[in-house]
């Protein structure tokens, strides 16, 4: 059983304070919503746990069972089985899909998959997501549509199987049918094992495919108010706006 | 002055093959002032007297192909070139015996062709000549490997519908010092690719050319240099197009790493009056590895009549960027695969553009090896 707990998280960029103090613990089994409005530091708290060089870390934790991810580097956090689905999927030329996958896969198991068996289980995988075979040739991300970076995100999702995956606005861009397909990702990755997951979201669309069981408003820089799913019921109706007076 | 910003068309005018026609270069000029003349160890101001071990040539040919080895007087021998600098013309003057591969008419080589340059120590002087008549299609390859101070120029003569593919890799010791001129003059509907792999030596100054006879000439010029503390590796590109219809596409990648590792690429490409219809592209890329190197890139496009399908360039050099090594490292690539990935996919695309399967294995693991030290 995993844990991530985030404690009293504080980061700057470019010496501009934008976390101020996150409080938030995710166990396996569960799921966390996170909502904001644009510029309330979501991302920053996806990449500041992922270890983003341009992220400062000026106070806090960030523990996975007990070990503080914030002493290592980024690759090892990964390995230590920390997930990160980017609101913004680099591409990098040069370098195919097949091939960045076999290294992560490599990487992260510690050992190089069969290659039948890497064959069979990547092809499972892009057909579930809907993703022609032929992306497997293609350089990363380059020239992919919002939407087939956001479903290659989930494509290593379902393969690097980590313990916490923290999904940064994998839903933003999406129109419904890839919505649908990326969601079904998502909830086959949670019933496929005791992981851990932290949403994040502008909108609670997602939130009617993948159910959270807890949602966290976030405003500021830290987390203004928690509840249940109802929460989001509710920021659906009235918006963030009473939040974002108050935080200001 | 030599710095002085002339028109292209004016900078490449002089050519001779006597070499008392060029001044001795200070520095200054504008073809010299990124080269360290000290380095030169003479090649530029007639010092430098063939001796020692010289470069031993030695050819491996396809059936097809007749190779000769022919001294000064030989009639095929400076046809299609006439030297355009100072080394270039003291190369000429002083060469003993010049190489001269033909393709006959309509001939098909069945295997590559491989020049192998090895140098013994020592000063040399060298002429190569890679003739192919009409319709004729061959692969040539130069291997230059050793150590040696020597200065060459090579004349690739492509004829009417012929096909010449060449690969010139430049795997020379770490004290070679090596200056050289590789023409291309390309008749009717020619097709010319060439790709320059440089790695070794402690100063490497290729200069490549091309000019075209007649219309329908198509010529891709692909170059990679990956430069260490130390070196400099220096290539110098004219395409001269002075006929109508002709297309030309330059694309140079180089990496460098270490203190005072030093790349130049120049690329000139001119477009007359009379070469309308010119379809023309160049590129270079320069991927700074750590401090200290430094990368000079200056492409030239001069266009001088009003009526061109395409003329474009690019250059930019930089670093790797920070933000593929974040995205391979958190998917818990360890930072040096992570760096290996990115500049072997930097360079992957140019390398399966090498024709030789040999050669491309080759390139890769020179290009591995040099990424591993
Ligand atoms: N790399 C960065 N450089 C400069 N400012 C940044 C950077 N990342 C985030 N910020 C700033 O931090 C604040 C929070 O941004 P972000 O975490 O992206 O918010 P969200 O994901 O909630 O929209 C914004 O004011 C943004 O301008
Ligand atoms: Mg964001």
């Amino acid at each position: 059983m995993s844990t991530l707990e985030i404690r009293d998280l504080q980061v700057a960029v470019e010496d501009k304070e934008i976390l101020r103090g996150v409080n938030l613990t995710v166990r396996a089994g569960e799921t966390h919503a996170i909502m904001g409005p644009n510029g309330s530091g979501k991302s920053t708290l996806a990449y500041a746990i992922a270890g983003h060089p341009k992220y400062t870390i000026t106070g806090g934790q960030v523990l996975l069972d007990g070990v503080d991810l914030l002493e290592l580097g980024v690759d090892e956090r990964a390995r230590a089985g920390l997930f990160l689905a980017m609101q913004y999927p680099v591409e990098v030329p040069g370098v195919s899909v097949s091939n960045f996958l076999r290294s992560a896969v490599t990487a992260v198991r510690g050992e190089a998959p069969k290659l039948r068996e890497f064959a069979k289980d990547l092809k499972a995988g892009m057909d579930a997501l809907s993703i022609d075979p032929a992306f497997a040739q293609r350089n990363l991300n380059e020239g992919f549509s919002g939407g087939e970076k956001k479903r290659h995100e989930i494509l290593q999702l379902e393969l690097l199987k980590p313990k916490i995956a923290v999904l940064d606005e994998t839903d933003s861009g999406l129109d419904v049918d890839a919505l649908r397909v990326v969601s079904e990702g998502i909830n086959r990755f949670r019933a496929a094992g005791e992981t851990g997951v932290l949403l994040i979201t502008h909108y609670t669309r997602i939130l009617r495919y993948v159910k959270p069981d807890f949602v966290h408003v976030f405003a500021g820089g830290r987390i203004v108010e928690e509840g249940g799913p109802e929460l989001a019921d509710k920021l659906e109706a009235e918006g963030y706006e009473a939040y974002t007076k108050a935080s200001a | 002055m030599g710095l002085e910003t002339k028109p292209l068309s004016t900078l490449h005018e002089k050519a001779s093959y006597d070499p008392a026609d060029f001044d001795v270069p200070t520095g200054r000029e504008e073809e010299w002032r990124f080269t360290p003349l000290s380095r030169l160890k003479g090649l530029h101001d007639g010092s430098a007297v063939a001796s020692g071990g010289g470069v031993a040539v030695s050819v491996e040919a396809a059936p097809e192909v007749v190779v000769e080895t022919v001294g000064r007087d030989d009639q095929r021998v400076g046809k299609a070139y006439v030297p355009t600098d100072r080394i270039s013309a003291q190369a000429y003057a002083v060469f003993e015996k010049a190489t001269v591969v033909t393709v006959p008419r309509e001939a098909v080589a069945s295997t590559p062709t491989v020049l192998t340059f090895t140098g013994g120590g020592g000063v040399a002087y060298g002429h190569t000549v890679i003739k192919l008549e009409a319709m004729a299609e061959a692969v040539v390859v130069l291997d230059h490997r050793g150590s040696a101070l020597y200065a060459d120029n090579v004349e690739f003569v492509v004829g009417d519908g012929a096909t010449l593919k060449v690969v010139s890799l430049q795997d020379w010791a770490d004290d070679a010092v090596h200056v050289s001129h590789h023409h291309a003059q390309l008749g009717k509907d020619a097709t010319f690719r060439s790709f320059v792999v440089t790695l070794g030596g402690d100063l490497v100054r290729l200069s490549p050319s091309v000019s075209y006879t007649a219309p329908g000439g198509d010529a891709d010029l692909t170059g990679l240099y990956f430069v260490d503390a130390g070196q400099h590796l220096e290539h110098r590109l004219l395409v001269d197009h002075s006929q109508p219809n002709c297309r030309s596409n330059v694309v140079y990648k180089g990496a460098l790493q270490g203190e005072q590792a030093h790349a130049v690429w120049i690329g000139d490409v001119i477009i007359r009056v009379e070469a309308e219809g010119t379809d023309t592209y160049e590129l270079n890329r320069n991927l700074l590895l750590t401090d200290g190197a430094r990368a000079d890139s200056v492409p030239n496009l001069e266009i001088l009549t009003g009526e061109v399908a395409g003329a474009g360039h690019a250059s930019a050099s930089g670093r790797l960027d920070d933000e593929h090594i974040f995205y391979l490292q958190a998917r818990g690539i360890p930072f040096e695969e992570a760096r290996r990935l990115v500049i072997r996919g930097f360079f992957g695309q140019l390398i399966e553009k090498i024709e030789v399967e040999e050669l491309r294995e080759r390139v890769m693991a020179k290009v591995e090896a040099e990424l591993a030290g």
